[in-house]
């Protein structure tokens, strides 16, 4: 049923013309600098994945071109949903209007373990609730009052940040001085968040400015007793920017442990203040998403001198060189321990290969997701013989089309910051396999005869991180591509007579 | 009763704007004209000089106190002042905290829909100095103030602040209706004010409604919150008053779209008037003060 997309790259650039063509005159030249095929490139092929292409020749992290479904979020929405929700044991505040907090609401699906509302509270959903009078008179007073009432109501909460939406920066609230008086009554942490919506040209700049509120407000600060009793190993590294969707960063954990190491903060998933506070006493840092979470790591390896290193836990290939790059910064022990578990789950991953790759080989993929994932979960794909057709991001900068280029071969469609009219006729006109996108995407996709997953949410699957991950996510992939209802998509009126018997 | 009027006044900080709007409202009262006058200030001043007091129970305040503004009534927020003038001050939040922008919008918007400009004859708007953002401007949008006078004096600040205003004015003129309704001249005695003030209501291509000369009797009148034309309303100045809301009636419907000036051209306008030095003329006086000092 797929059209075959090797009609090369020619093919991919005149197709991009074509959808361009629907654009005004000017559109149409923004538009296109974000559009390209990955091209030829004289750098030398990735060590682990064999392939060296050009991706970067698109312009990204730019303001999106107005009139069209951008499918970008914006500052608040990376501070919250990304760099500050997953603290489980805080309170976070959407201070502003109610709306951005409830669209905000659980968005992501980040497990944790703890008592909700008693000693956790990701899946609640907190806000200032701000009213004409707020806007008019400011809403420091009402911010005050909703901090004495979490610390009234959730006496275990151990901390409150303050997540600003756009009014805050408006009317020029001071949520600092509060944050300070504040800290003071009660004695907690309280970390005041500048991620206005309207600041930067997606989500990307909330990365940065949450990363920068943790420097600020939390290492910066003295250092807390949970801090000061706790007792430094050779051994210890913190996990950073894991994605955590349905469980992934217990897959990363698992196999940290296995390999010997001490896992002594898990940032994005299932993590407490502790375990930020204590982040600077680790030996190393383990970063998947580099793009929410490099900022905080460089301040640490300025400040305490703590290296960091990108790592990626989908699919075997990535996994294993995964775990023997983090071992070679450890000692032989470790390192021994790498190729133990290597050669422990070994049967495992040959299981899942020889149940789904004569099923899924072949078969072509389109993505367009958040994160990094565009290209941290292409060698998964590509562990299941899968071909990448296209692939784009919603926010990265020039360096992640750079990396991109050590995971897609040349003549993958690149697309950033991609329109949904865009995406709607690429797909239309590749016709893959499969479509990794977000549930925005997944019915016009499937109405169009195509299989799809959501990547946001793993389709309310996972967890996809690690081995375990793995064989979750091939099966999920087997699913959605072989359904057989992919057969029945025609009107069975439609379908030619069966022959009289 | 004719038509509604909606007049504005619109100025410089600290140039009379409230103290000349209230005493030509407080003459046009005299015409037997019924009047409201929305303060559109958080200070809440524009009504001091007609209550006789300084307005304490403000729009927003209220609503604040009450919860929102759908909890006020009209009655609670209008007060009656000299002659049966009506009375209300939008107010807002303390200086530095929140938006009185926003606050301006809502209080205008309750004001309107609540009928509290029903049974008038005009609405005055008194808007704070500089209009800072878009709340401020509410009055001279689609469907408020029709006519705009500007205070202004021979001052160059007040000569770029009327300029800046009339820009205001143009930029919403051609999608509502607002117009420019002349240049008011407050007397600060600088060099050649009238002749300045003329000039640049040629420029704006609007009139110069009046030249109101200083006296030091509005200082006195205002020491004891009354207008001039109640404290002293045979005095001079009284009648002064009476010709500007004398000439501001008769100036219905005779607005016009201003034509502001760049700011090149404003200087250009205050050199040809000697008031400003252009830069070969500074030059040249540095030159010869520096040979003076040689010699």
């Amino acid at each position: 049923m797929a059209k075959d997309h090797a009609g090369g790259p020619e093919d991919l650039e005149n197709l991009i013309a074509e959808v361009l063509e629907a654009y005004p005159a000017k559109a149409q030249k923004k538009r296109a600098k974000h559009l390209s095929v990955a091209g030829a490139t004289s750098e030398d092929a990735d060590a682990v994945t064999g392939i060296a292409s050009k991706c970067d020749t698109v312009k990204s992290n730019i303001k999106s071109v107005p009139g069209v479904m951008t499918i970008r979020g914006c500052a608040y929405a990376g501070s919250k949903g990304v760099v500050w929700g997953p603290i489980k044991d805080m309170v976070h505040i959407s201070h502003g209007p109610v709306g951005c907090g409830h669209y905000s609401w659980s968005q992501r699906r980040n497990y944790y373990t703890g008592k909700t509302g008693v000693d956790s509270f990701v899946t609640m959903q907190f806000t200032t609730d701000f009213q004409e009078k707020d806007i008019v008179f400011g809403g420091d007073k009402k911010l005050e009052k909703t901090i004495d009432e979490i610390n009234t109501l959730f006496p275990l909460a151990n901390g409150i940040t303050i997540q600003s939406e756009c009014p805050i920066g408006l009317i020029g609230d001071d949520i600092e001085a509060v944050s300070k008086k504040k800290n003071k009554e009660i004695n907690k942490t309280i970390v005041p968040v500048r991620c206005e919506g309207f600041r930067g040209v997606s989500q990307s700049l909330g990365h940065h400015i949450a990363n920068d509120a943790v420097r600020d407000w939390i290492f910066e600060q003295p250092e807390s007793e949970n801090t000061k009793a706790f007792e430094p190993g050779p051994y210890d590294v913190n996990i950073i920017g894991d994605y955590n969707i349905g469980g992934d960063a217990w897959a990363s954990r698992i196999l940290l442990e296995e390999i010997g190491l001490n896992v002594i903060g898990c940032w994005s998933g299932d993590a407490t203040l502790a375990e930020m506070e204590r982040a600077p006493k680790a030996k190393l840092n383990l970063i998947h998403c580099y793009r929410s979470m490099n900022y905080i790591c460089r301040y640490m390896e300025e400040k305490y001198s703590i290296g960091w290193m990108e790592y990626n836990f989908f699919g075997p290939t990535q996994i294993e060189a995964s775990l023997r790059a983090i071992g070679a910064k450890f000692d032989e022990t470790i390192q021994a321990n790498v190729e133990k578990v290597i050669a422990k789950y070994r049967p495992l991953v040959d299981g899942i290969l020889a149940k789904y790759k004569p099923r899924l080989e072949g078969k072509s993929v389109m993505l367009y997701v958040g994160g990094l994932r565009p290209r941290h979960v292409v060698t998964a794909y590509d562990d299941l013989g899968m071909v990448i057709a296209g692939t784009g991001y919603e926010f990265a900068h020039n360096d992640d089309y750079k990396r991109t280029g050590h995971y897609v071969k040349e003549g993958t469609l690149i697309y950033d910051d991609v329109t949904g009219y865009e995406l709607e006729k690429f797909i239309e006109k590749i016709r893959p396999d499969l479509v990794g996108s977000g549930i925005k995407e997944k019915y016009p996709v499937q109405k169009m005869g195509i299989p799809f997953r959501q990547m946001h949410s793993w389709d309310y699957s996972g967890p996809y991180h690690g081995y375990d991950g793995f064989a979750i996510f091939a099966r999920d992939m087997d699913m959605a591509i072989n359904n057989p209802v992919w057969g029945l998509f025609d009107a069975p009126w439609d379908k030619a007579p069966i022959a009289a018997e | 009763m004719g038509k509604l009027r909606q007049i504005a006044f619109y100025g410089k900080g600290g140039i009379g704007k409230s103290t000349t709007s209230q005493n030509t409202l407080a003459a046009l009262v005299e015409m037997g004209q019924k009047i409201l006058i929305v303060g559109c200030d958080p200070k809440a001043d524009s009504t001091r000089l007609i209550l006789n007091t300084k307005l304490q129970d403000t729009v927003l305040h209220l609503a604040a106190e009450a919860g929102s503004v759908e909890d006020l009534e009209v009655e609670d927020v209008v007060k009656i002042g000299y002659k049966g003038i009506k009375c209300t001050e939008a107010g807002g939040p303390e200086p530095g905290v929140g938006c009185a922008g926003r606050g301006v919008i809502t209080a205008i918007n309750f004001l309107e829909e609540n009928g509290a400009y029903d049974d008038v004859d005009y609405v005055s708007y008194d808007v704070l100095g500089d209009v800072v953002c878009g709340g401020f401007a509410m009055p001279i949008r689609e469907n408020k103030a029709q006519e705009i006078y500007i205070v202004m004096s021979g001052e160059m600040m007040a000569l770029y602040a009327a300029n800046n205003i009339a820009k205001g004015i143009l930029k919403y003129a051609n999608s509502g209706g607002v117009r420019l309704g002349g240049l008011i001249c407050n007397e600060r005695q600088t060099d050649r004010e009238l002749e300045l003030a003329e000039a640049l209501a040629a420029k704006l291509g609007c009139k110069m409604i009046h030249f109101v000369p200083r006296n030091n009797i509005v200082q006195h009148a205002e020491l004891r919150r009354e207008t001039v034309i109640q404290y002293a309303p045979e005095s001079s100045q009284a009648q002064e008053y009476r010709q500007l809301a004398e000439k501001i009636h008769n100036n219905s419907g005779k607005g016009v779209i201003p034509t502001p000036i760049t700011m090149e051209e404003l200087e250009e306008m205050l050199m040809d008037f000697g008031i400003m030095q252009s830069e070969e003329d500074r030059e040249k006086q540095i030159a010869e003060m520096e040979a003076a000092i040689k010699a």
